[in-house]
């Protein structure tokens, strides 16, 4: 290459960063556009053409989609019971293991967050975090072996507590147990996050003022961290809600993924199964509506 | 912040879009209007053979010396139910795999659509050594139209734990009836059904011998009140259910675990838990039994169709289907088979795989796909596979 040559091309790239500075919105639509317009197109586009999926129908006979417009799934969905009976338990499951999870979360965050010394801190917060390394699979499937006849969870109750035979296999119990196990480092995370931004001060001059630590605890403490809880409980809500492979594995369960994952593997109903996909959608739309009221988004 | 917070719902909307399993699928493809073509000459091989099969139907003791003789290389995609290989052969509009093994209950949803091929028998020379009951079967002839030819057969026969249920059971009511002389039924909790809508031809074949006023008269043939007296029983039965196998390994994990103790089962899941010291045996229940009868199909638009005609002339072959037989512990369609399995097996290719033996194949109630249309005088009054698999999210989701 030629010093003629090289110079040319310092002279074309000056020249370019120039307009782009010249030019701020240039700069910016360089900057975002890529990543906007992935998410438009996969992300929103995925969604949409669901979406369109759930008024099309199925022909019977040879189980092909038409592609014919019509409400006949949301009538399905509205019209059975069974409908309701699913939303309902997929949603009862979600609430318990939320409730369960923020339980055991809170504690465990707060030692993280403000009792464990820094070094201590650390090693506890790579104790939470380390499940999520291993395979999800890994972790259901070893929930199923703790969990099924003769397992550890059997030995435990029967010889080792003397306790009647409980029979956790494939039973909701088991299903909930395991989701709980599953999500709490997704809880466990932004409570202690907004545990830590509590300043010290507070605690102290709440302290000073003559209140006692529960009273600290009730009106400090625990309004400042409570975005932190509802950011954490969406996570366990939303995964929970759309989780078809754990009541699978370890129960026998009928949940919203259950009956989508059917409607699309066995029936390959797309249409109904698409529609059934609008349930959970919504409710996770109202449950992040309530949630941003709350200030969660403030505290991921 | 604001776009901070929409990303942060989109991505949880996403999240749970992305949970729930609904991913985007190719419509369904191939397919003629009037009639469609019968294949009836065998080209030259293609060098490549891709396959959807049952595990344990394409080992390497039958396919290599397939490759070997005919220098098509052998492919297999494995599918676990008759749904997903449905799916999997609609895939690419069919293009993506050469042919299938498909059960009863795909076949006719295959020939409906017309995913699959016509093929002229007088192709395969062997086919003449099929077994009378599945030279034209319904599950894959239509119109005179050979859809495939025949694999491997067997029944849904009661398997149980010999430790646990002491005295052999009779009937299929240990798995369906609460109550069982008057007392409560012994193994409630511990009871496994296949999960599947087909199974509700188990019900109905259960009904068909206990309430003879519902007039069933085929268990895939069910009229909306048969349909209701069937999806009745399995609601009934649902509570008792320790867990549904929907795999087969999912009974044999049950079976050794003693969650499951009585339940459906394929004499594949018997021999895995035999050969695991498992102590488990099976009956033939007086009220009949369903059974699965396999067909090797080609795809309308395979890629490789020279080389699949050529994988149904090979798998025809009695030798071949005695080696696929003593793996899978299935029957061979084939009865020339039989002769061999005898001097292998001695007296249990009669007793265990009735080989050969017309008169239980034609007792089996064979799994097809349940149509609109009964077949008979009742005309298009039957319910169809899609109400079918509604029934069964009711049962599984009541």
């Amino acid at each position: 290459m030629t010093v003629a040559e090289l110079g040319a091309r310092r002279g074309a790239r000056r020249r370019l960063s120039a307009a782009l500075f010249r030019r701020p919105w240039a700069r910016l639509a360089l900057l975002l556009g890529p990543p906007l317009g992935w998410m438009l197109l996969v992300y929103l586009g995925a969604l949409a053409s669901l979406l369109v999926t759930a008024f099309w129908r199925l022909d019977p006979l040879t189980s092909t989609v038409q592609q014919e417009w019509g409400l006949q799934n949301f009538r399905t969905l509205l019209q059975d019971p069974v409908y309701r009976t699913i939303t309902l338990r997929t949603v009862g499951m979600a609430a318990a293991v939320t409730v369960a999870d923020v339980a055991l979360a809170f504690p465990i965050a707060y030692h993280i967050a403000r009792v464990a010394s820094p070094r201590t801190r650390q090693a506890l917060l790579l104790a939470v975090v380390m499940p999520l390394w291993s395979n999800y699979l890994v972790r259901v499937f070893a929930w199923k072996t703790i969990l099924q006849g003769q397992g550890i969870a059997d030995w435990l109750f029967t010889h080792l507590l003397r306790l009647p035979d409980v029979h956790l296999a494939a039973t909701n119990w088991a299903v909930g147990i395991t989701f709980c196990y599953l999500w709490l480092p997704y809880v466990i995370l932004p409570i202690a996050t907004a545990l830590e931004r509590l300043p010290s001060s507070y605690l102290e001059a709440s302290a000073d003022l003559g209140a006692r630590a529960r009273t600290t605890f009730r009106r400090i403490v625990l309004p400042l961290a409570f975005p932190g809880v509802v950011a954490g409980s969406i996570f366990s809500f939303s995964l929970t809600l759309g989780d078809y492979i754990t009541p699978t594995l370890v129960g026998k369960g009928f949940f919203i993924g259950n009956a989508i994952y059917n409607y699309v593997g066995l029936a390959s109903n797309l249409p109904l199964a698409a529609a059934f996909a609008v349930v959970p959608i919504a409710i996770m739309g109202a449950y992040l509506a309530v949630a941003k009221r709350l200030g969660a988004f403030e505290a991921l | 912040m604001m776009r901070f917070r929409l990303f942060a719902a989109m991505a949880a909307v996403a999240l749970v879009a992305a949970a729930c399993g609904a991913r985007e699928e190719e419509p369904a493809g191939g397919g003629g209007t009037q009639g469609p073509p019968v294949i009836s000459e065998i080209g030259e091989p293609e060098g490549a053979l891709s396959l959807i099969a049952w595990p344990g139907y394409t080992e390497k003791g039958w396919v290599k010396p397939f490759e070997q003789e005919t220098g098509c290389t052998v492919t297999v995609k494995y599918g676990n139910t008759s749904d997903e290989m449905v799916n999997l052969m609609r895939q690419g509009g069919g293009t993506l795999y050469d042919g299938v093994s498909a059960s009863g209950d795909a076949t006719n949803r295959l020939i409906a659509a017309g995913d699959v091929a016509a093929v002229d028998i007088g192709l395969f020379d062997d086919y003449d050594q099929v077994m009378q009951a599945l030279q034209a079967p319904p599950h894959n002839t239509v119109n005179g139209l050979h859809y495939g030819v025949p694999y491997m057969w067997g029944p849904n026969f009661l398997m149980y734990n010999t430790e646990e249920v002491t005295s052999p059971p009779t009937s299929w009511d240990v798995v369906f009836e609460p109550e069982l002389d008057g007392q409560p039924n012994p193994y409630t909790g511990r009871i496994t059904a296949y999960d599947s809508p087909i199974y509700i031809a188990d019900a109905a074949l259960y009904l068909k011998a206990h309430r003879p006023e519902l007039g069933i008269t085929d268990p895939y043939e069910l009229t909306q009140e048969q349909l209701d007296a069937a999806v009745e029983l399995l609601k009934q039965q649902a509570p008792m259910i320790s867990k549904y196998w929907a795999i087969y390994t999912d009974e044999i994990d049950g079976f050794k675990s003693g969650d499951m103790v009585v339940g459906t089962a394929w004499p594949v899941n018997q021999s895995l838990l035999l050969a695991d010291d498992v102590p488990v045996a099976s009956v033939f229940p007086e009220e009949g039994m369903t059974g699965w009868a396999d067909t090797w199909m080609m795809s309308a638009n395979a890629p490789h169709p020279n080389c699949m005609l050529l994988w149904m002339e090979y798998t025809l072959r009695a030798d071949v289907q005695t080696q696929v037989a003593e793996f899978y512990g299935a029957t061979p369609s084939n009865a020339t088979s039989c002769e061999q399995l005898r001097e292998d097996l001695g007296s249990e290719a009669d007793e265990v795989y009735h080989c050969g033996d017309e008169e239980y194949l034609s007792s089996l109630a064979l799994w097809k796909t349940p149509l609109a249309d009964c077949g008979d005088d009742r005309g298009a009054t039957c319910m169809d596979y899609s109400v079918w698999t509604q029934k069964w999210t009711e049962i599984r989701g009541a």
